[in-house]
């Protein structure tokens, strides 16, 4: 595919409240065994795209780690190749450190790539999709910009902060505005769109040009009388991780077998970093139900409607109801949790019971000892 | 460790006739084990972990599947700046037609070639058949501080067994006096584990010399060591003392999963100080279902369990219907078990479809049952 991937980073309104204190949006566990950024990493590599830039905001050692030199994604080691990129000057304020910021320090690396087009999106969105198939629909509709959507059905609830695009009955982009939870039904803008590089690269110039603190998106909503927008309906899954709430609600939903492969889709493989653990261990008292396993776990107690991460302890006695563990996490003896999101390493040892909400789900902090 | 210190040769060219259909159409190294290994990632990954650089693996039989995994080093860690993982199969010579290997010994000695070119200190012999943890590292420095010509692991068996095995008698120095296979009547319990450390330059003189002759069988244990014993080259046994398993029956196959399930079990794959590394299958997490029950099992990625399960090892993307009762089992990869299907105390092999409401195996039975007939629907 003759097109320069390009993963963004997402605005300051998505937060996964806790485990963003610690890592950025596209490094947070997710499923047991993935990253969020797994998801359209992959989605790039399976659609035949070898050249990939991931822009990381900040904290950028848990990226590096992660992807390495993709290699694990089917990036060519000799033909393709995965950059990791990141201002390297610093901000005078967190303002400035905005995606057009990022491209225009890295602008060399854009210019350099030989590829036509550009796909650029975010990882905090999580779908699978083809972009073969956008760049032909971008193609053939003779369009400046493809920008994808999903018709969302609950936006009351899901999608909250994300742009809506308003479209024409030619699904021509005709504004954008946000999802502020007030209508059921809304066209949400995935943010990853689909142009010529060299439209991009002008684009991104006059952003800087324009205003110090403009993000690629308000470039885009200043053009839409200029240049032609089309829509592109995402038709599958989309979830997207902008919130602790969401985040945990996705989580729950994807226990679900069937659901979790209208995302993990038969012969579109995600693919990440593994860690050669073993398999997993369940005791004579281990009584799971309803629940998403990843490998090295060992499981004494009960667990149910949860997801245990690689390398996970819970202990006898100790009850999960609805919760997340992390890589790593230790559950002891006796310890009853529901809605709890346990990060990295923490211990539950002496707490012995905690419960959250599924709006508010309890938070322990990486490498914590409650 | 440097390329050219040690180099380790993995004989991994036998059938393993008595693992019937599970060796059909892949050779007894590649075999699956423990829900998401081969056993070849034992040897492998103890070469990795004793940072071994170069590795060479002799196959034969079936190889097909074999050398294509053996030859993806990077499952290891093995691929190296000057190192990897080299697949050496019999071949056709300009001066012969194709030969197989005639014995251990020989399959080293048609390979002296790709020795000479790298031009090893020492040389580390190793089966592809066997399962257990050792740091060859560790042997190497015992080989050197006896300033042995050769060293044998041994590890110690009950006396009655040891009419089975190639049995060591040694002096009071662990130096080997006395080399017997199969003896009617053990003089020690050492028996010979097949891992063999040589000094090069002294084995390739045996080697060339056992080639020539006629009347040998071309085999380490038969040959060249009670060759080196009468010319008094100084042999000493490292005694080894952990966990080893030869899988070679469905029976002790069946049995070493089972030892996954013990509690301490002696062989402990989550040791993070010395990993089994192996394929790196992408397949997504366990889904266990709602009215799923697993208890006293070791379970890996890609399993999806709607049944009960108990005391069993469950393969990678091995699926388990609603109501299926797999009690005492082992399932390898890729196999499902249809809906209320019921299978105790078996094997079920690789890709193998139980269909639903089956009944396979039995409690009493003593034998465990191999399922390997892949039903065609």
């Amino acid at each position: 595919m003759r097109a320069l991937g390009i993963i963004s980073f997402e605005d300051n309104t998505a937060n996964i409240e806790g485990l963003c204190d610690h890592r950025p949006v596209p490094a947070i566990a997710f499923m047991g065994r993935y990253r969020i950024i797994d998801f359209i990493l992959s989605n790039m590599t399976n659609s035949g795209i070898n050249n990939v830039q991931v822009y990381c905001k900040e904290k950028p050692r848990n990226l590096i780690e992660h992807l390495g030199d993709g290699s694990h994604y089917n990036i060519n080691s000799k033909r393709g190749k995965l950059r990791i990129l990141y201002g390297e000057k610093s901000f005078s304020s967190d303002v400035y450190n905005h995606d057009v910021a990022n491209y225009m320090l890295n602008m060399q690396y854009i210019e350099e790539d030989p590829n036509p087009y550009v796909v650029v999106a975010p990882s905090y969105f999580v779908y699978p999709i083809d972009f073969n198939d956008v760049l032909k629909q971008h193609v053939d509709s003779r369009a400046d910009v493809t920008i994808l959507y999903t018709s969302a059905k609950d936006a009351k609830n899901q999608f909250l902060g994300c742009d809506v695009v308003k479209l024409d009955k030619f699904k021509t982009v005709t504004g954008f505005e946000k999802n502020r939870g007030k209508l059921k039904s809304q066209q949400i803008s995935l943010e990853a769109y689909v142009m010529t590089k060299k439209l991009f690269i002008e684009l991104v110039t006059k952003a800087a040009e324009t205003s110090s603190l403009y993000w690629f998106k308000d470039v885009l909503a200043d053009s839409v009388d200029e240049l032609t927008m089309k829509g592109y309906q995402v038709k599958g899954y989309v979830a997207c991780l902008n919130s602790l709430s969401e985040y945990f609600r996705v989580s729950m939903e994807l226990i679900d077998h069937k659901k979790a492969l209208q995302l993990f889709k038969p012969g579109w493989q995600i693919y990440t970093q593994t860690n050669d653990s073993c398999p997993t261990t369940f005791s004579e008292s281990a009584r799971v139900t309803n629940s998403v396993v990843a490998n090295g776990a060992v499981i004494e107690g009960k667990v149910e409607g949860s997801i245990i991460s690689r390398g996970c302890t819970i202990r006898k006695g100790a009850q999960l109801k609805n919760c997340i563990l992390l890589p790593g996490a230790y559950i002891g003896e006796n310890a009853k949790l529901d809605h709890v999101v346990v990060d990295k390493y923490a211990i539950v040892h002496h707490v012995k019971k905690l419960e959250g909400t599924d709006q508010q789900p309890v938070y322990v902090q990486r490498r914590d000892r409650i | 460790m440097r390329a050219n210190s040690m180099v380790a040769m993995i004989l991994a060219g036998g059938r393993g006739s008595r693992l019937y259909d599970l060796t059909k159409k892949v050779a007894k190294p590649a075999v699956h084990f423990g829900g998401k290994y081969r056993i070849i990632d034992f040897p492998l990954s103890n070469c990795a972990n004793s940072d071994i650089k170069t590795v060479g693996v002799l196959t034969q039989y079936e190889s097909v599947l074999l050398n294509s995994y053996v030859a993806r080093d990077h499952y290891w860690g093995l691929d190296t700046y000057d190192g990897g993982v080299y697949v050496l199969t019999p071949r056709e010579r300009d001066t012969s037609n194709l030969e197989v290997y005639r014995g251990t010994a020989d399959a080293i000695t048609a390979n002296i070639d790709f020795l000479d070119n790298i031009n090893p200190e020492y040389i580390l012999i190793l089966s592809g058949d066997h399962i257990y943890k050792m740091n060859y590292d560790k042997m190497l420095a015992y080989h050197k501080e006896k300033n042995a010509d050769a060293t044998i692991a041994v590890r110690e068996v009950p006396l009655k067994e040891a009419t089975r095995f190639g049995i060591m008698n040694c002096d009071a120095d662990d130096m080997i006096i006395d080399f017997e296979e199969k003896p009617a009547k053990p003089k020690s319990n050492l028996a010979s584990m097949g891992i063999y450390i040589f000094t090069y330059k002294t084995l390739r003189k045996y080697l060339v010399a056992d080639a020539k002759n006629p009347d040998s069988n071309h085999d380490f244990g038969k040959d060249i060591i009670p060759q080196y014993l009468r010319d008094k080259k100084r042999l000493t046994a490292f005694r080894f003392r952990g966990y080893w398993m030869d899988v070679g029956t469905v029976n002790s196959l069946w049995e070493a999963n089972m030892d996954l399930l013990k509690e301490n079990a002696e062989l402990d794959l989550g040791d993070p100080t010395w990993k089994i590394y192996t394929e790196d299958v992408n397949a997504l997490p366990q889904f266990i279902g709602k009215d799923a029950h697993v208890e006293h099992c070791y379970v890996t990625q890609g399993s999806v369990i709607e049944g009960d399960v108990k005391n069993s090892v469950i393969g990678t993307n091995v699926v388990i219907g609603k109501g299926a009762k797999v009690v005492d089992c082992v399932i390898q990869p890729g196999a499902v078990i249809g809906e209320g299907a019921t299978v105790t105390r078996c094997i079920v092999a690789d890709d193998v479809v139980v269909p639903p409401n089956a009944v396979f195996g039995s409690a009493k039975s003593e034998d465990i049952q191999l399922v390997a007939d892949k039903v065609s629907e």
